[in-house]
């Protein structure tokens, strides 16, 4: 019997952190994009974008070169996010109107948005704004114009809900916030593509396999 | 002598009827005419219709309005928030209608009735929710909803600074729906930060000129010139 290979040797498969999908996203966007973060999990991202690249922050309440927070003896409330937390302004940075601001995302002047989701389809339908529940109180805020907007809509997302049910579906099950709109989706799990043809399976988390990642998601995801 | 100052907010909104329809600017806290809205508390007019972002913060502003009982429907983007339990009480108990408008419509929507805009069509919202029931077309391969501007009786803003004509300029993030919501109302009240003379405001800066202003009173410590 001969020594089983490294290479066979299974890793546990580890999901990524939020950091760590944070930090994939930051990594993708490109020198002088001018990006929309979405309020929640994508905010993270700002913490990861790249120092040497010039990235245009966009705020949807009005800002075009949102810098980050700011120390504690600098906090202005009339320099807000759409999160409605303290920011700053970089240098060359604007403030604008809503109906401007809403003209720089429906106009096609908005490279990037990074957005939460309840369910992306393999169409790439996006539900991000309201579930089934009765009892909730429905609040859409920016999203539809974001999704409808920007150039390039990626999603952040764990891929499993806290029940373990899978959030990539064939069809949204809960009220749509834009029609095939989603070309990204960074998840815990994989990074995928939205193709004609649906998911496409670009980065794996390690010690996942194409195989492992499609029972989990149950739902078909194609090779990259 | 055109002098649209006021000495004081009761003033500012001592006309505002029952019923009223009524744009608030602010988005959160920022832009916030908090005190022309205590000013409207104080007068105490019933079945108010506001549109404003958000469905109030905390127990101030919009939220103290709103727990005033003087509120019959709120139009908005975004009532629900870690701070609106004050909507969100008196939306459960069926006390108060909510129109929810994704945030670019409702911009839009105003701008369109200040601009004299009959209606428009928008890729927002196709195909969700929001736009069941409505006109929708296909323009050059996109799809696209009809909607309707959105006019009111009065609209409260927060400026930084404003003169007696009505030139206003805004402070930071505090400007968002301001401008806009100014040119879409019968009466606009800006409160402001101070009153500056006339001409002292540069007039390449000017963000709203004093044509869609009607009413300024100042909050802090300018006085009337």
């Amino acid at each position: 019997m001969s020594d089983t290979p490294m290479s066979d040797i299974a890793i546990a498969f580890m999901p990524w952190t939020r950091a760590e999908m944070a930090q994939r996203i930051a990594a993708d966007i490109p020198e002088g994009a001018v990006v929309n973060i979405g309020i929640g999990m994508p905010e993270l991202v700002a913490d990861y974008l790249p120092q040497d690249k010039e990235i245009l922050l966009q705020s949807e309440n009005g800002i075009l070169g949102m810098g980050p927070k700011p120390g504690a003896n600098a906090v202005d409330m009339d320099l807000i996010n759409a999160g409605k937390q303290p920011v700053t302004l970089l240098d060359g940075g604007a403030f604008f109107d809503h109906a401007l601001s809403f003209a720089i995302m429906r106009g096609g002047h908005l490279d990037i948005t990074i957005l939460g989701a309840f369910q992306v389809a393999e169409n790439g339908d996006l539900a991000n704004w309201a579930t089934n529940d009765p009892n909730a109180i429905p609040a859409v805020g920016g999203a539809m114009d974001l999704a409808v907007g920007a150039s390039n809509v990626f999603v952040m997302m764990e891929m499993l809900t806290k029940k373990g049910e899978s959030k990539l579906v064939d069809r949204c099950s809960y009220p749509l916030t834009g029609l095939a709109c989603v070309s990204r989706v960074y998840t815990d799990h994989a990074v995928l593509d939205i193709a004609p043809h649906g998911f496409v399976a670009r980065h794996l988390a390690p010690g996942l396999s194409l195989d492992e990642l499609q029972r989990r998601a149950g739902i078909k995801i194609h090779a990259a | 002598m055109i002098d649209k100052t006021r000495p004081d907010t009761q003033s500012c909104v001592a006309d505002i009827p029952d019923g009223a329809t009524i744009l608030v600017g602010g988005f959160g806290g920022a832009g916030m005419p908090h005190e022309l809205i205590e000013a409207v508390i104080a007068r105490a007019p019933r079945d108010l219709t506001i549109i404003s972002n958000n469905a109030g913060n905390g127990t101030t502003g919009l939220a103290a309005l709103l727990a005033a009982g003087l509120v019959r429907k709120v139009v908005c983007s975004f009532p629900r928030q870690a701070d609106s339990q004050v909507f969100d009480t008196l939306y459960r108990a069926g006390k108060v209608e909510l129109e929810l408008v994704p945030q670019g419509n409702l911009v839009e929507r105003i701008r369109a009735g200040g601009a004299g805009i009959g209606a428009f069509f928008t890729p927002t919202g196709y195909g969700t929710p929001i736009a069941d029931g409505k006109e929708t077309r296909e323009i050059e391969g996109r799809n696209y909803v009809l909607e309707y501007p959105i006019k009111a009786d009065f609209a409260l803003i927060k400026a930084w600074q404003g003169d007696r004509w009505g030139n206003l300029v805004y402070r930071k993030t505090a400007r968002n729906f301001g401008p806009v919501m100014a040119t879409a109302a019968k009466v606009t009240v800006a409160q402001v930060q101070e009153i500056v003379p006339l001409g002292s405001l540069d007039p390449e800066v000017i963000v709203t000129p004093g044509v869609f202003v009607n009413r300024v009173v100042a909050i802090g410590t300018g006085a009337s010139q």
